[in-house]
């Protein structure tokens, strides 16, 4: 990847956490932990690889993104401001009752948002089904779905795993964000999921594993995704949650918590000058 | 009654499909290892590049019809009501409920009438189940033309639609030139005087030969068949309260929730007249033959006729 288009896309996502962080500060409530941890996906995604339009959030021949792990909508709602599709101001109505931005992403409410998630291990299902008509109807469009390492502890997962592989979806990408924390604690303390590679590959899926918050990583894995042909792909990123906030880093008690004004400053001072240093 | 030409409402589901298949090219058809019993197969056998079968998966196969409707396509998922409704329940709410999707739910083998597969398989709730959900349509047709008519009125409605079938072959009361099915609204079958029987699926025939027997006895019953359990047919249901002054609803489905539930919400807050439910009791069913087991719940002309006498004693 070439380092301008790189430190563009850092810089975006610097922008995307303040977004995530504004929300959750805004609403006093919701998860930054685990959208922090894919807002360097997120910003690839949306910068990089998704063949979207924010004029047309609509256009039929658009990539499809689902928000499988939906509790991240303040990672996905910053996106989508950060695109185009509705002012970044709005990001501070997050939770409101007045507001479009609903607790978990609402797809009748909000430009962009391509299905409404937020219930664990349904997402991917949806997925698998924008992933299907496209096959049958010659579509080029390509699907791709935000999965937590916690949620795969749902058994539609692997239902939906098994559809997937079985009717060769390799316009489909699943994206599985491994912080290896969920509410509880580690997942391998609460109900280890693990190996989640060994298992997709078992399934019949292309698996690629990467560190998260690097962006040639992200170039490679996508790039490589597209070249799959006859099975879907599972790109597992081995992410840290909370990333970018020192204090959030790591900590499974920022899975759905809201910082106080103090820590609101010291997550914005921190990105702030990420941003300006980046921008220098 | 031997001259009676009986069909099981599943039978005339999978027909419809394979009959509107050409008609309405974005149809297509889920099932999760049951389109032998579903009747599905009938649509496979003609459209195989537009069945998908999810084995046995049901959760699955109920967001995978989400993704479907969001990129155009109209999918029927199919299954047994009890996986449908029951096992599937909050996919159906948070996937195709809550985003209000066009995806239309297939439920066969709903009620007791399943028979000898006995209570794991005879799902007495999803009416129930599925009237909670916001913009959620149900149709529970009576007999094969209003099950084939239900099929391709779900198709042009916009939203999710429940459409419940029966294992049990049942006879066809609808097979007159007028028959027009029109999503919503309640049909007069007979008119009345003394009393109301509200029935939907296959109790409808046995509310018209319940009601003939009763007009033998003098007592001059309505019968009233609600295809569409949601959105109701209020206006009709409560033009039928303030004119007989006394409401019997029969439904194979608990009395919990479905119909008889509905009805005496309805009634109670427009115009309160006595309303006698007859239903599945608040139990489970059993094995046995179909008809024995009806006999036994007294879902049939005679326990309607029971009922009828239940309520006019109430009736002021």
């Amino acid at each position: 990847m070439q380092e301008s288009v790189n430190k563009q896309l850092k810089c975006i996502a610097c922008r995307l956490r303040m977004g995530i962080i504004d929300a959750v500060y805004s609403a006093k409530s919701g998860h930054p932990g685990g959208s922090l941890s894919i807002a360097d996906l997120l910003t690839y995604l949306y910068f990089n690889e998704l063949r979207v339009d924010p004029r047309n959030p609509k256009w039929e021949d658009r990539d499809r993104l689902v928000l499988s792990k939906g509790h991240c909508s303040p990672g996905l709602y910053s996106a989508l401001a950060l695109k185009g599709y509705f002012p970044v101001e709005d990001l501070k109505t997050f939770r409101k009752s007045d507001s479009y931005l609903q607790g978990h992403p609402d797809m009748k409410g909000v430009p962009g948002v391509d299905m409404s998630s937020g219930s664990l291990g349904q997402g991917i299902s949806v997925a698998c089904g924008m992933a299907l008509s496209g096959k049958i109807s010659n579509k080029d469009y390509r699907v791709y779905t935000i999965l937590g390492d916690g949620e795969s502890q749902e058994g539609q997962v692997w239902e939906a795993a098994m559809m997937a592989a079985h009717y060769k979806l390799d316009n489909l990408v699943a994206i599985l964000d491994l912080n290896g924390l969920q509410i509880d604690g580690k997942i391998t303390d609460v109900m280890s999921p693990l190996p989640l590679d060994e298992k997709f590959a078992a399934f019949g899926w292309n698996v690629i594993v990467i560190p998260a918050h690097d962006f040639d990583e992200y170039e490679r894995a996508f790039n490589a995704a597209k070249e799959c042909k006859g099975k879907p792909t599972i790109i597992i990123q081995k992410s840290t949650k909370g990333k970018g906030v020192s204090y959030m880093e790591n900590n499974a008690a920022w899975h759905g918590a809201a910082p106080n004004a103090e820590q609101y400053e010291i997550a914005m001072k921190e990105l702030s000058t990420a941003l300006a240093e980046l921008e220098a | 009654m031997a001259d009676v030409i009986k069909k099981a409402t599943r039978e005339s589901y999978g027909e419809a499909l394979a009959e509107l298949a050409d008609k309405y090219p974005e149809l297509v058809v889920l099932d999760a290892d049951l389109a032998a019993a579903t009747k599905t197969g009938v649509f496979k056998k003609k459209c195989p590049e537009r069945f998908f079968d999810c084995g046995i998966a049901e959760a699955n196969m109920m967001g995978v019809a989400s993704g479907l409707s969001l990129t155009g396509k109209i999918p029927f998922a199919s299954t047994f009501a009890m996986f449908a409704a029951g096992r599937a329940y909050e996919i159906v709410r948070n996937t195709i409920g809550y985003p209000h999707l066009n995806v239309k739910i297939g439920a066969t083998h709903a009620g007791i009438s399943v028979g000898e597969d006995g209570a794991t398989h005879q799902c007495n709730e999803d009416i129930a189940l599925m009237r909670t959900i916001p913009g959620m349509t149900i149709i529970n047709p009576a007999d094969d033309i209003e099950a084939k008519a239900a099929v391709e009125a779900a198709i042009q409605h916009y939203g999710p639609v429940y459409l419940r079938f029966g294992r049990l072959a049942t006879p066809i009361i609808n097979d007159n030139p007028g028959y027009k099915f029109e999503l919503g609204k309640g049909v007069t079958l007979r008119d009345g005087k003394d009393v109301t029987i509200i029935a939907t699926g296959l109790l409808v025939a046995e509310a018209l030969a319940a009601a003939e027997t009763l007009a033998a006895e003098g007592i001059d019953a309505r019968v009233i068949n609600i295809h569409t359990i949601k959105p109701l047919d209020t206006e009709l249901v409560i033009a039928a309260a303030k004119e007989t002054g006394a409401i019997v609803t029969a439904e194979e489905h608990t009395v919990i929730g479905g119909l008889g539930a509905a009805v005496a919400e309805a009634v109670c807050e427009a115009c309160p007249v006595p309303v006698v439910r007859l239903g599945v009791e608040d139990r489970f069913g059993k094995s046995g033959p179909a008809a024995a087991l009806l006999k036994e719940f007294g879902l049939s002309a005679e326990g309607i006729i029971e009922k009828v006498k239940v309520a006019l004693s109430k009736k002021a």
